[in-house]
């Protein structure tokens, strides 16, 4: 039954062609339209840690003075470093780091290149094991290694692949601004997007090149970027000169296995506070925060607003689309009440009517989907030619995929429920009768 | 035109006659929205700087160690620069307009104020105005004798001791405006720390902020006399004829490699690029928004093209009894016109609603302002301009039915 109702779907699309062609169309502009705008917003607001990120949580506390203060103010968004270093040292989650981004100058040993700056990541041991980055040669350093400030490296893939062609480089030397580092060890690929541990380098597309101990980079003055915010009489600080003690311009992370330690570090936090004012280096009542790398992301709104803004776009553009496929379909079942009508008078049921014109606009849907899917790459492949930072990122994966067939078959089927059951309603003598 | 018989027409197809509306409908209030977005955008990118745009380059250099006396350096850089021919002026400067980078810092008006009144931008670098093309329409330039070390005043300000710290300002008229407004702003103080007070020496026409992500405060901008030693953050800004530009920026990279081959250019571009760079996001944004707008009045037309062929050859019988009966080619035309601009009417009138709702929703959720009244009109006419030119293939064909057709059976 369903061969033939192909059948006579194919034959009734066939006998218009341009009309056919233009629900097509319609059907793929619609689909191709917010298939590309919402495989970028998923990407965008992908998990940067997939498995981890529920575990792992960004403590924030708040040491300015009382200026500026109102109730209910988000405290600052990172770090000063006597917090962050007592916060790291007090050791009450299970793995903690403390970091901040810059970039440094490598110099080759090979004279055939020059000497570049790359973006450099200075962290404390457990950003490895905590964040699970993958090693392809060696490891991490250690918690004694951060207090001794060795002059030890991990670098990525690419520059080793850059500077040692991709061999296993640990235990080689490294220039870094005038300093010979031992490389201990080589990152596989990892690029987290969004950048969540720092989102002041730009969220997307963004991968440091080494990573080297913090008390390592306070300790040679390696250049330091991102953001720095100070109160009083706090002073920026600028290039290798460190911020002052009442500048924020560390980011420190933590990760708690479960709700229990969730809650006793928000309570730790609140009492490291209440200690501070103690002590006369906090002003203001405790002011704390703990929030998880998702709920970090949803709060700082890391997925652009415009992005957002298009795939609203794309969905109204869908929708019109869809409206007039709608209004095509049934301007065409209507026209042929005739042959239904015969059909209805030979016996056939509502019912087969009904899947017989479902079947009709299924075909629509389908060839739709078809040509929505190709558009939908011709527009990621044209996303990718922009210069956002997240353009590069703009692929589609096999969830999206098949997420867009399954909205291309689901809106034509929808389009076509209404004329299918508009058009069955026909009472076969009248129809038979007028013509 | 009689609109009854084409009222009662449409009522005998309600339910198609209402998806047009409702595609009309739906297609007015994006495109309504859209292009309000679009116009917002083009203003955005529009936005004035203040510098003489088209005759600036912007170079920076990072040393792979660490200068000696890295302030000696910026004046030995500055000297080397000078001497390349076409270059009519330079800087150094910690920012650049538009450039992203920026140093902001909180203004009080009071020391003791607690809150502060707003946040500006601090542009630090001898030699800026004249450089960078920036007009002085009030008091006097920054001297050299008001310039400090940064490390210097770092240091004062850990101190305390405030002989060390910078004294004086440049803001610019609209900064001016808003923290004195219809007053004489020399001579008065603004205050970047309780015990930093900068005395305001001179006014600007403009000068926009690094990061002006927003309109309203886009020319919060202070220029502060503090000189910074080579730092891989700071700029040296060149003033050159726009001829020359290409030219002068080869020949300055040149010259600051031979100074020293060690170190490593990492930003070398024209204002121009600049500029191109801080706004590709609303040009992207203005680029979508105008396919999007495009795309949908051709579905739009096409729908309108459809229905309507549909409903002529439907009703051939109709219209040639109607040729029959007398109507002339022009009767059939305008009845198909003015249906067309019936449903077009009511498609627009709903799509004005849903235009305001949309916006009413973007207004919550993107800070966007309100839609200005000038573009329901605006949609308005483009829609029945659309309606009528979909309408006509059609319609010219019904009036072309004979009226012989009335005499045939089906």
């Amino acid at each position: 039954m369903f061969t033939y109702y192909l059948d006579l779907a194919l034959r009734s699309l066939r006998r218009n062609k341009a009309l056919t062609a233009l629900m097509v169309l319609a059907i793929a502009l619609g689909i191709g339209a917010s298939m590309t705008t919402l495989t970028v917003l998923h990407v965008l607001s992908g998990d940067p840690l997939p498995g981890r990120s529920g575990d792992i949580y960004y403590p924030q506390v708040d040491p300015q003075d009382l200026r500026g203060m109102y109730p209910s103010k988000e405290p600052p968004m990172q770090l000063t470093l006597i917090d962050g270093m007592n916060l790291l040292h007090a050791k009450r989650a299970d793995r903690q780091a403390l970091m901040t981004g810059g970039d440094v100058p490598i110099q080759p040993e090979q004279s055939a290149l020059d000497p570049f700056y790359v973006d450099a990541r200075y962290t404390t041991a457990d950003f490895f094991p905590m964040f699970g980055t993958p090693f392809l040669y060696g490891h991490g350093w250690n918690a004694a290694d951060d207090e001794a400030k060795t002059r030890e490296v991990v670098i990525s893939r690419e520059l080793d692949q850059k500077l040692y062609g991709g061999a296993n480089s640990v235990g080689r030397t490294l220039r870094i601004a005038g300093t010979a580092f031992q490389i201990v060890g080589v990152l596989d690929r990892w690029q987290p997007n969004p950048h969540f541990y720092d989102l002041n380098t730009g969220s997307y597309a963004y991968g440091e090149q080494v990573f080297l101990p913090l008390q390592t980079m306070m300790d040679l003055h390696l250049n330091r970027d991102g953001s720095t915010d100070c109160w009083g009489n706090g002073g920026g600080g600028t290039g290798t000169i460190l911020p002052a003690a009442s500048c924020v311009w560390l980011q420190f992370w933590v990760q708690l296995g479960n709700p229990v330690k969730v809650a006793a570090y928000r309570q730790f936090l609140v009492h490291y506070s209440e200690d501070q004012k103690a002590l006369g280096r906090f002003q203001r009542a405790p002011n704390v925060r703990l929030r998880n790398v998702m709920q970090w992301l949803d709060h700082n709104g890391v997925v652009p607003d415009d992005v957002r803004l298009q795939a609203l776009l794309a969905f109204g553009f869908l929708a019109v689309c869809l409206v007039n496929t709608v209004g095509l379909m049934l301007a065409k079942f209507m026209r042929r009440s005739g042959e239904l009508a015969v059909r209805r008078a030979l016996g056939a049921s509502r019912r087969t009517l009904f899947a017989q014109l479902l079947v009709e606009s299924g075909v629509i849907g389908l060839v739709g989907g078809f040509g929505g899917m190709l558009l939908a790459m011709l527009g990621l492949w044209l996303v990718r030619q922009r210069s956002s930072d997240y353009a590069a990122l703009a692929h589609l994966d096999s969830s999206m995929l098949l997420t867009t067939f399954l909205l291309a078959l689901c809106a034509t089927l929808l389009a076509g429920l209404l004329p299918a059951g508009r058009a069955c309603q026909i009472a076969p003598a009248l129809q038979l009768k007028s013509s | 035109m009689e609109l009854r018989p084409i009222l009662s027409t449409l009522r005998r197809h309600k339910l198609t006659a209402c998806l047009l509306i409702l595609e009309i409908a739906l297609t007015c209030a994006i495109v309504c929205n859209a292009v309000f977005l679009i116009g917002q955008r083009l203003q955005r990118m529009d936005m004035p700087s203040g510098v003489a745009g088209h005759e600036l380059l912007q170079i920076q250099v990072a040393d792979v160690a660490q200068p000696v006396n890295p302030y000696a350096r910026v004046q030995e850089d500055l000297a080397v620069l000078r001497q390349v021919p076409g270059v009519q002026s330079v800087a150094f400067s910690n920012q650049v307009p538009f450039g992203g980078s920026s140093s902001n810092g909180n203004v009080l008006l009071d020391p003791n104020q607690p809150q502060r009144t707003l946040n500006a931008t601090t542009y630090f670098g001898e030699n800026l105005v004249p450089t960078m093309g920036v007009q002085l329409v009030a008091g006097r330039d920054l001297q050299p004798q008001d310039f400090v070390d940064v490390d210097t005043a770092l240091k004062a300000l850990g101190t305390g001791d405030s002989k060390d710290l910078p004294h004086v300002t440049l803001i610019t008229r609209t900064l001016a405006e808003r923290l004195w407004p219809g007053q004489n702003p020399l001579g008065r103080l603004i205050y970047l720390t309780p015990t930093v007070g900068l005395r305001v020496v001179g006014v600007v026409a403009s000068l926009v902020r690094p990061n002006a992500y927003d309109a309203a405060t886009a020319q919060y901008s202070m220029v502060v006399p503090l000189r910074m030693g080579a730092d891989k953050g700071e700029s040296y800004v060149i003033r050159t004829r726009p001829q020359d530009r290409e030219r002068v920026l080869t020949a300055a990279l040149a010259a600051l490699k031979k100074a020293d081959p060690q170190r490593v250019v990492t930003t070398q571009r024209s204002f121009d690029e600049v500029r191109r760079h801080f706004f590709k996001d609303d040009r992207a944004m203005a680029g979508i928004l105008v396919g999007v707008v495009v795309a949908l009045l051709i579905v739009t037309a096409l729908g309108i093209v459809g229905l309507a062929s549909f409903w002529v050859s439907q009703r051939r019988r109709t219209i040639g009894v109607r040729r029959a009966l007398g109507a002339t080619r022009g009767n059939i035309l305008h009845y198909f016109q003015t249906e067309n601009f019936v449903l077009a009417t009511l498609g627009i009138g709903l799509g004005m609603v849903l235009a305001y709702g949309i916006n009413l929703f973007l207004m919550t959720h993107y800070e966007l302002p309100r839609l200005p009244a000038i573009y329901f009109p605006v949609g308005a006419i483009s829609l029945w301009l659309i309606g009528q030119l979909a309408v006509l293939g059609p319609a010219l064909r019904a009036a072309a039915v004979p009226p012989v057709v009335a005499t045939r059976s089906v």
